[in-house]
């Protein structure tokens, strides 16, 4: 099945897996009628679709070192897309993205415009160059171009940073969602989230996560739009709930003004009680609610982070062509663009079905005995992601008096607004797709630059084929341990983890990869300086920040890459204009860099 | 100019376009988020301010880059550096 021409059986193969993977959802959907308990669907739904997943890397397992770091360099173009989209998308988009939009409105959707506006800067800053290219990896692109040790390394350390940041926040998401589906103990669930992860990428390298991933996006998307569009219907809201919750948004405003938001504060005492994690409302939905800079400075970050993180960056080194690197951006953010858009659209039809008194579904203006003795209130409030207490003592539960975790929006909103059972167990296994296909390309990411670039650049460069293949791998699981450890500890919420990361890769590595191809004289020295003294101003701020420094500019622990990116900015002009010019070799490649035609740079065993 | 210099200076020009295109949609418009809200422009209804944020800008990042394959296709034809594929 995966020899001869797998490439032009694309289609069909994936065409046959959405028809099975449809089939198996009607099969859940009539055995709920039959009476299969809430929690064998979950458990079915949750493990069938982790092994698919881990057969697909078995499958694609090889001993090639371009199969194993480049996918072979013949990834389709729409393919590679629905790849990048699983891999960009994580726990945070899929399973927190609404949430923050349901509590924070509209200063959390310049997550949505940063996440999407980033990659413009990828297309037209750097995919198609790194393409031309041909390295292995993020910092075999720098250390190529600048040339030297000490910048090949300061790259795989900006790199470990940022992304072992992130892939923590993706183990604890894969976590979450199994101990809630499989119910087993959160500290045990993550492990069993990290051996799902390694099963996809252990044995095939960048080929199993490539074909893992366009397994992995069919599932969350089909898992997220059905639910949007469920609802929408079902609530009589309209057929297409992207071009028509416009009426459902304006009622939200009012009901808001109705039920006293932003009038009615909770006391410090009354707050305390509220399990930690969980929030009330308490910004309008749709309203103008932060300033332009807060909006626009998130928005930055995300967008300059988008185009440095080395997991996303090396996706595109898998097409079979520059020209194909470019299209690949663009549908690449076509199918993010089905998810985001929908985001906000579930936000607004979860609160509705939550507030407005009109509906059967609606809880605020109940009374709080009745809304205890809910079912599905019940089993979220166990899971410690939602909470209701009558602060005020009317009997009443008001708007201030309900409060919700992020993650339980997406989570729960198909049990809030009615729907079968079999919603939520698929809703389950989209959030564990999106959280394993992110941590697979990450872990992939982090490992592949310390097998690559540290180990055979540097340590051994006479190293063979099979040597290196094992030393990556062993690599993996390790990272893949030390991150389920550290997720283990829960340190920061999902979403907080994720900002940061894009927040360390713009500090240290935006600039030095797009001066690389846009600015000839940019040198090694300069290089080494702006992305050592960017994480290093970046993450100084943060540690500043986070222990009581008010800051400047109204600069957040969100946005302090804007601090690391300028700093490493300057260092990296200054001390390039200030030490040699690169010489005649070096500016060659440059030149060769940047037409499509012609040989990579580097050959495709290297 | 040799055949290069002037490819890359077409291609560069392309960048700055893509770039003011972007910023105008990523950054720009979000100056204004208070007008965008009073505005009586209501795409499908949707206040303007809450449309762009949710639908409006990421629709037009994603033309916008198909857009910017298919010129940057075209200056790479102009010159012969298109490349034959399998690269």
């Amino acid at each position: 099945m995966f020899k001869g021409n797998f490439i032009n059986n694309l289609p069909k193969i994936y065409g046959t897996y959405t028809g099975g993977f449809i089939v198996f959802i009607i099969l859940m959907a009539i055995g709920e009628q039959a009476g299969m308990s809430a929690k064998v669907i979950g458990i079915c739904f949750v493990a069938f679709t982790v092994l698919i997943y881990a057969l697909i890397g078995y499958l694609s397992r090889t001993i090639q070192v371009d199969a194993y770091y480049l996918a072979g360099r013949q990834v389709p173009t729409v393919f590679n897309g629905m790849a990048t989209a699983a891999d960009w998308m994580s726990g945070a988009s899929f399973v927190a993205m609404a949430g923050g939009i349901y509590f924070k409105g509209y200063g959390y959707m310049a997550l949505l415009v940063g996440w999407t506006g980033g990659y413009v800067l990828v297309a037209s800053l750097l995919a198609p160059y790194l393409r031309k290219f041909g390295c292995y990896t993020v910092p075999d692109f720098i250390g190529t171009r600048y040339g030297g040790n000490l910048a090949r390394l300061s790259a795989v350390i900006v790199l470990t940073v940022a992304s072992f940041t992130y892939v923590t926040a993706q183990i604890n998401a894969t976590g979450t969602i199994a101990s809630v589906a499989l119910d087993i103990p959160f500290n045990i669930a993550v492990y069993v989230g990290l051996a799902s992860i390694l099963m996809c990428s252990m044995l095939g390298g960048m080929r199993a996560v490539t074909w893992t991933q366009v397994a992995q996006y069919i599932v969350l998307i089909i898992a997220y739009l059905i639910p949007v569009f469920w609802i929408s219907n079902k609530m009589g809201a309209g057929v297409f709930p992207h071009l028509m919750l416009a009426d459902e948004v304006a009622r939200i405003a009012e009901l808001e003004s109705q039920f006293g938001l932003g009038s009615v504060k909770n006391s410090a005492a009354d707050l305390k009680q509220v399990p930690k994690g969980l929030s009330g409302i308490t910004k309008a939905h749709a309203e103008v609610n932060t300033t332009p800079w807060k909006f626009i400075s998130l928005a930055v970050c995300m967008m300059a982070g988008t185009a440095s993180l080395p997991h996303v960056m090396m996706r595109y080194f898998t097409t079979p062509s520059v020209k194909a690197a470019r299209r690949s951006v663009g549908w690449s953010l076509f199918f993010i663009f089905l998810l985001y858009s929908s985001a906000p659209m579930l936000a607004t039809l979860s609160k509705l079905s939550l507030m407005d008194p009109n509906l059967a579904t609606g809880i605020i203006g109940k009374s709080i005995s009745e809304v205890q003795a809910i079912d599905w209130y019940q089993n979220w409030n166990q899971a410690n992601l939602m909470f209701v207490s009558d602060f005020n003592g009317n009997g009443t539960l008001e708007l201030n008096e309900f409060f919700m975790g992020g993650k339980a929006v997406v989570l729960a909103t198909p049990e809030i607004a009615g729907l079968p059972y079999v919603i939520s167990g698929l809703v389950a296994a989209g959030g564990m797709a999106a959280a394993m296909s992110t941590a697979d390309g990450l872990v992939l990411a982090i490992s592949n630059a310390l097998s690559h670039d540290i180990y055979y650049k540097m340590i051994n460069p006479k190293a063979e084929t099979a040597k290196r293949l094992l030393i990556a791998r062993v690599l993996l699981v390790l990272i893949g341990f030390a991150g389920a450890t550290i997720a283990a500890l829960e340190i920061q919420g999902i979403l907080g983890s994720v900002i940061w990361a894009f927040d360390f890769a713009m500090s240290g590595l935006f600039f030095p990869l797009v001066l690389g191809v846009w600015w000839k004289r940019a040198n090694a020295q300069g290089a080494v300086a702006g992305m050592l003294g960017g994480l290093a101003a970046g993450t100084a701020y943060l540690i500043a920040v986070r222990s009581g420094y008010p800051g400047f500019l109204d600069i957040t622990q969100l946005t302090f890459g804007i601090v690391g990116s300028v700093v490493s900015l300057v260092l990296m002009v200054v001390v390039s204009l200030a030490t040699k010019a690169p010489d005649a070799a070096t500016q060659k490649m440059v030149d060769e860099v940047r037409v499509p035609s012609g040989k990579a740079i580097l050959g495709r065993q290297h | 100019m040799s055949k290069q210099a002037q490819h890359w200076e077409k291609t560069r020009g392309l960048l700055f376009v893509t770039l003011a295109i972007w910023f105008v949609f990523s950054i720009g418009i979000f100056l204004f988020g208070a007008e965008m809200e009073a505005s009586s422009i209501r795409p499908f209804g949707y206040p303007l301010s809450y449309y762009m944020t949710c639908q409006g800008s990421l629709g037009i990042f994603v033309i916008l880059i198909f857009w910017f394959a298919g010129r940057q296709e075209k200056i790479d034809e102009e010159f012969g550096f298109s490349e034959r594929e399998d690269g």
